[in-house]
């Protein structure tokens, strides 16, 4: 049993996002530390002393060629077997905007032989967007990174590249049939609608997925930005009343690998 | 295989993906009002170069370049292009491609060893009933922008070679030129320079008994710029032929600053940011900076590289701050502007608005810090001049505070290499624009690349917790000119020009000594720590170079090939610039009102005010901003029930384990800028600081910086205008007791075309800093629950000079409510007390639009309709009912409070004007009773919205 959880945040050439996930992690109660993409690719075994890699969000290499074309690429060639192995022997990996977009482009999701049929498109907006939306979680699956949400969580999400979709309906059927969607987009009250509820035009409101195991989550919208009260947009007119809940999600992970490993 | 073969690939979006860029294409030639039947595709096109194989290009494109779901990709050119009006549009041989970069990096890691250069281009795909002139219109207004893109042709070469010019330093012979002469070597080589700075060379070099080099004739002129210097701020200024007042900055601005003499002042006014105290164990800065001249010309790089420097001053500020907030103010001409009305050689500001915009968004997004206060200003004599004001907030130790290089210390210099980008950029921007300057000041125009800065961030931070060296500065305007001539000033310094990395070959050592090519960091490195500091550099892949060292000579020496080409003393370039006496007109003429104040129409009048552009809402710029990065907000940009609520500013806590923030708002009045510049700055300070207060931050732990923009400096009037800005400044701050900690001003920001001249309004951005103690007693402006009572606090004056109320009705002259500075910091501290003890549910100022437009936004930001009583509102001087409803008084907040803290709340502020005007409705009108008690405006506060959020709705 890992009694004290160890987090690595994998951060390279233009992730931003590197300091929200290290302090939700930590207060998720983690150790932490960060490693730069040029050091893993050499020494990949680093990961092994991990039970939780964080893929944080930014825009690694610029987003240049597409968002986490680059990086996913570094991750497939020099890393995957590695990561595969770490994924394989039980520990949590979450990727969160660019990680997320990271871990599609490099076919860690959805897995199970969908790589290469989901990605992470232009927002129908055809710019980048900041701001607060709701999450429904998928109670049907059963990651340990979704066990101690609630069903209803606020997020904000900031991006350009975010809009989920799938090479055809036999894709998202599978996605959909396997419980490996995570989070989709409602309103307040848990309905879907258009923009900007659906701040991306995501196909079937899908804002997160994990992998068929649950392991391996990925998501758009950044939990690690609601982990004090005072984050929330609304906090002021709901009498002080409302509660971090994105910092749940870090906390299930970490509880989970407490128990498990 | 060839050694040079080259490929193209082209990459095109899969049918029944629908592309968001194409369609914004064709909404963009809507807007020119051409075309019918539209259609558009865009492509990416890739040229790869090297000892490669079709296969192996096959292999790149279906690895890294294409994405499989949405994407197909052609070796060559793709031949699915017929039907469409194609256009190939590539880089400018020698204008940074930094997609190419990053793909080679790809693709070498793909193992396909053979690779040497990769380029980028894109192609656009029109089709639609458009003549051969509206095509060209499209290239030209939307496509492209001509000084750093060019039009191919599939046959061009993508990689064209240039003939690279031998670097050599040329002496320039100035001993025996007369004063037309040098005159015209002044503008002959953009030196900026008057006669009498020229004629003080001159005579130095006299002396010296040699002329010039021209690297020496180039770092003079750059040292010596009004951007480096602020000639024109620090000159003598003789008042209508009488007052005589020395230095105009150091006896208003920096006067204030050091009769405050406020606890909280780290260092004001000496780095590249001015820093104040956050807690025990922190200090935070903050900098503002104009970029406005490059952004006339091409705003996306203008603008972003804007943004770039100004967060550089933060990474050079002390040891290193660690970047947490931006900010942006832009000033802008109609964007509804007709072409027709456009001088020539001018870009349309609604271009310029979407490429500043862009240019912010996307350097500031990634480099990961949120951008968490602004707005965008409008008038149209920022035609030819928009404003672009960048800020960046940093955080740092406290030990990491200050620096200073040593003898002995090597110059290192990190970050991107150095190419022709950015030649004369500090020379340019103290220059004034005119119709030419499109094409022979492209040169100035820098390209910047978000992520090459970003990696330096990451590893100076690093370096400094490390303690590895002991200064650094940014390379910001002047080149290394400038970072190393400050830095050395003390010292001396001794650079090989021919160790500084180079983009390309055929840069003269002159050009490498000052270009201003973006995303490099000069630092001073005690030896015994060079070997570390280059490591933890190579680690993360970021380039870094031994150039020269600190001396103990108090010269500049430079070498280029080891042969001298500049030696002169740092004394003569830091403090051998003339000081100048400037004759300055300053007038007060009454001006009568012209025109007659409405006394109905009230409603009209309202929804006119809220559409206005510089009121209406600016969400479609924000949410392209990230204000949530690095997870530190508190008060977001936007507020209410609906997150679209316009905030009085934004609070941060910077810090993971403490509730202490940082409240950033700023104050800003373009229109009474023509009126009356000292009330112009008056009320732009007290807007700043009331911002600050209604959002919950401690006015008695506040600073404020300055930015002027000014049009031309060489009228007297113009001059005067500026002294008695400067004169406001002092008078306001004094009473305030608000220190500036930093400024900066950029002049001559006036547009000449055929003869005529377009000076911008004088616009003095104030920005304020100010400490939070708990982010948990902040205060938003959306009314938050019905039956709640709403108070007014601040007396309302009649005059409605400079008001929207005034724009809106056509009229003229007339009088300004004046700024009262004692009873209005008295009203703030009373009201922070009550804010504190959380008495207050909601609190807005009330500026642009008035009474009317403050209480409409806090209306329909939360969503509840409010009643209030004219009559009721503490007046001075009889104000009308128009005149309290569109009035600009300064001084005044609206707040809403908790019923049951009614009581205590009175006895809190028992010394202020407070009174209560009205009620907090549940059905969603905002219902105001006029002084002859009839109901003077009953509106549906969610029309209300509409008509703000509708001009923006882009």
């Amino acid at each position: 049993m890992a009694k004290f959880p160890k987090a690595l945040i994998m951060r390279g050439p233009g992730t931003n996002c590197d300091q929200e996930a290290k302090w939700a992690l930590e207060l998720a109660g983690a150790q932490v530390d960060d490693c730069h993409i040029n050091r893993l690719m050499k020494n990949p075994r680093i990961l092994r002393d991990y039970q939780l890699l964080a893929l944080p969000g930014g825009f690694t290499y610029g987003d240049d060629i597409s968002a986490g074309a680059v990086l996913a690429l570094e991750i497939r060639k020099f890393f995957g077997d590695e990561l595969t192995a770490f994924i394989n022997t039980g520990n949590l990996v979450v990727g969160i905007c660019n990680g997320f977009q990271v871990l599609i482009k490099s076919g860690f999701l959805p897995g199970n032989g969908l790589e290469n049929k989901t990605t992470l498109f232009f927002n129908d907006s055809a710019r980048f967007e900041c701001r607060w939306i709701y999450l429904k979680k998928n109670v049907k699956n059963k990651s340990p990174f979704l066990t101690l949400l609630p069903d209803i969580i606020p997020c904000p999400v900031a991006h350009a590249e975010g809009k989920f979709i799938v090479d055809d309906e036999n894709t998202l059927q599978k996605i959909q049939s396997n419980n490996q969607v995570a989070f989709e987009y409602v309103d307040k009250s848990g309905n879907h609608g258009d923009y900007p509820i659906n701040p991306n035009g995501s196909v079937a409101h899908i804002a997160g997925i994990t992998d068929i195991t649950g392991r391996v989550l990925g998501m758009m919208p950044h939990p690690e930005r609601n982990i004090f009260a005072n984050q929330l947009p609304d906090i002021r007119r709901d009498n002080h009343k409302g509660s971090a809940v994105g910092l749940k999600l870090f906390k299930g992970a970490i509880e989970y690998i407490t128990s498990n490993l | 295989m060839p050694n040079d073969a080259i490929f193209v690939i082209e990459i095109s979006k899969k049918d029944g993906f629908p592309d968001p860029f194409a369609n914004g294409l064709i909404d963009d030639i809507r807007d020119l009002g051409i075309g019918t039947k539209l259609n558009a595709r865009i492509n990416t096109v890739f040229w790869l170069k090297g000892a490669i194989s079709e296969g192996e290009v096959d292999n790149a494109a279906k690895e890294l370049l294409c994405d499989p779901v949405v994407e197909r990709y052609s070796i060559g050119f793709s031949n699915s292009n017929s039907g469409y009006h194609s256009f190939l549009i590539g880089f400018l041989p020698g204008v940074s491609d930094p997609a190419g970069a990053t793909a080679l990096r790809g693709i070498s890691e793909l193992g396909i060893d053979g690779i040497r250069q990769v380029k980028t281009g894109k192609r656009f795909l029109i089709a639609g009933d458009l003549t051969n002139n509206e095509l060209e219109l499209i290239r030209d207004k939307l496509l492209m922008n001509k000084v750093i893109q060019r039009t191919m042709a599939d046959t061009d070469d993508p990689f064209p070679k240039g003939t690279p010019i031998k670097p050599i330093s040329e002496t320039v012979p100035i001993r025996k030129l007369d004063g037309d002469a040098l005159d015209k070597l002044s503008k002959d080589r953009v030196l900026a320079l008057n006669r009498t700075e020229m004629t003080i060379i001159q005579d130095y070099y006299i002396k010296l008994d040699r002329d010039p080099s021209d690297v020496e004739l180039e770092t003079l002129a750059q040292t010596w710029s009004e951007h480096c210097i602020h000639k024109t701020l620090t000159s003598d200024y003789v008042i209508n032929d009488k007052k005589k007042i020395t230095n105009l900055l150091k006896s208003t601005v920096f006067a204030a600053t050091s009769e405050i003499n406020h606890p909280m002042c780290v260092s004001v006014f000496k780095d590249n940011a001015g820093i104040i105290r956050f807690d025990d164990e922190h200090n935070i800065c903050f900098k503002v900076e104009t970029h406005n001249h490059p952004s006339a010309i091409e705003p996306y790089g203008g603008a972003g590289t804007g943004i770039g420097g100004v967060i550089r001053d933060i990474l050079g500020c002390g040891l290193g701050a660690k970047p947490i907030a931006n900010t942006d103010i832009f000033c802008f001409a109609d964007p509804e502007t007709s072409r027709d009305e456009l001088p020539k050689g001018t870009l349309h500001p609604k271009r310029i608005m979407k490429g500043v915009v862009a240019g912010v968004r996307d350097y500031g997004n990634r480099m990961g810090i949120p951008t968490i206060n602004g707005s965008v200003n409008f008038h149209p004599n920022y035609v030819g001049n928009p404003l672009v004001y960048c800020g960046t907030v940093g955080i740092m130790p406290k030990w990491a505070s200050f620096g200073d290089a040593e003898t002995g210390d090597k110059i290192l210099v990190i970050g991107g290499a150095t190419g022709r980008d950015g030649i004369h950029g500090a020379t340019f921007s103290s220059l004034e624009l005119d119709e030419g300057s499109e094409i022979h000041s492209s040169g100035a125009v820098q390209i910047g690349n978000p992520i090459t800065e970003k990696k330096f961030t990451d590893v100076m931070l690093k370096c400094r917790d490390k303690k590895l060296f002991r200064a650094v500065t940014d390379c910001g305007a002047g080149g290394l000119s400038s970072a190393v001539g400050e830095m050395g000033e003390r010292t001396g310094a001794k650079v090989e020009l021919n160790l500084v990395p180079l983009k390309y070959e055929g840069l003269q050592p002159w050009e490498i000594w000052v270009s201003e090519a973006q995303e490099r960091m000069v630092f001073a490195v005690p030896p015994e720590n060079v070997d570390e500091m280059i490591q933890i550099c190579d680690e993360e892949d970021v380039q870094s170079t031994i150039i020269g060292e600190y001396t103990d000579t108090n010269r500049l020496e430079l070498t280029y090939d080891g042969n001298i080409v500049c030696d002169i003393e740092m004394d003569f370039m830091h403090n051998g610039c003339p000081q100048s006496t400037k004759q300055v007109v300053v007038k007060h003429e009454p001006r009568p009102l012209d025109g007659v104040i409405p006394q109905d129409g009230f409603e009209d009048i309202l929804n006119k005010i809220l559409s206005h552009p510089d009121v209406a809402s600016k969400e479609w710029v924000v949410r392209q901003y990230d204000h949530e990065v690095q997870g530190q907000s508190a008060v977001k940009p936007f507020v209410g029930a609906c997150n679209d609520g316009p905030s009085d500013g934004s609070v941060i806590r910077p810090l993971r384990d403490s509730k202490k923030g940082i409240a950033i708002t700023h104050g800003i009045n373009t229109r009474l800028g023509e009126i009356d510049s000292y009330q112009m700055a008056a009320h732009s300070i007290d807007e700043a600081v009331r911002n600050a207060v209604a959002i919950g931050a401690d006015p008695k732990q506040m600073a404020i910086l300055d930015n002027f923009a000014w049009g031309s400096v060489s009228k007297p009037e113009s001059l005067g205008a500026l002294y008695e800005t400067c004169r406001a400044c002092y008078d306001v701050a004094v009473k305030y007791k608000t220190p500036f900690i930093s400024g900066k001003d950029s002049l001559n920001n006036e547009y000449s075309y055929g003869g005529e001249m377009i000076q911008i309004p004088h616009t003095l951005l104030i920005s304020s800093i100010a400490i939070v103690e708990d982010v948990d007693k902040t205060v938003t402006m959306d009314f938050k629950r019905a039956g709640n009572p709403l108070y007014i606090l601040g007396i309302t004056k009649p005059g409605v000079a400079g008001s929207y109320l005034s724009i809106i009705a056509g009229l003229h002259g007339g009088s300004i409510p004046n700024v009262e500075p004692d009873t209005h910091i008295r009203d703030y501290m009373v009201l922070h007390d009550a804010i504190t003890k959380e008495f207050v549910v909601s609190c807005h100022d009330v500026s642009d639009g008035g009474i009317a437009a403050a209480l409409s936004e806090m209306a329909f930001a939360g969503g509840l309709g409010v009643s209030v009583d004219l009559a009721k509102f503490p007046t001075r001087g009889n104000p009308s009912t128009a005149e309290i409803l569109f009035g600009e008084s300064p001084g005044r907040l609206i707040v809403e409070i908790l019923p049951e803290k009614e009581t205590v709340f009175m006895r809190v502020m028992q010394s202020c004007s407070i009174t209560m005007i009205g009620i907090i409705q549940d059905d969603g009108r905002l219902r105001i009773r006029g002084l002859d008690g009839e109901t003077c405006i009953d509106a549906d506060i969610y029309k209300l919205k509409k008509q703000w959020q509708k001009t923006f709705d882009w």
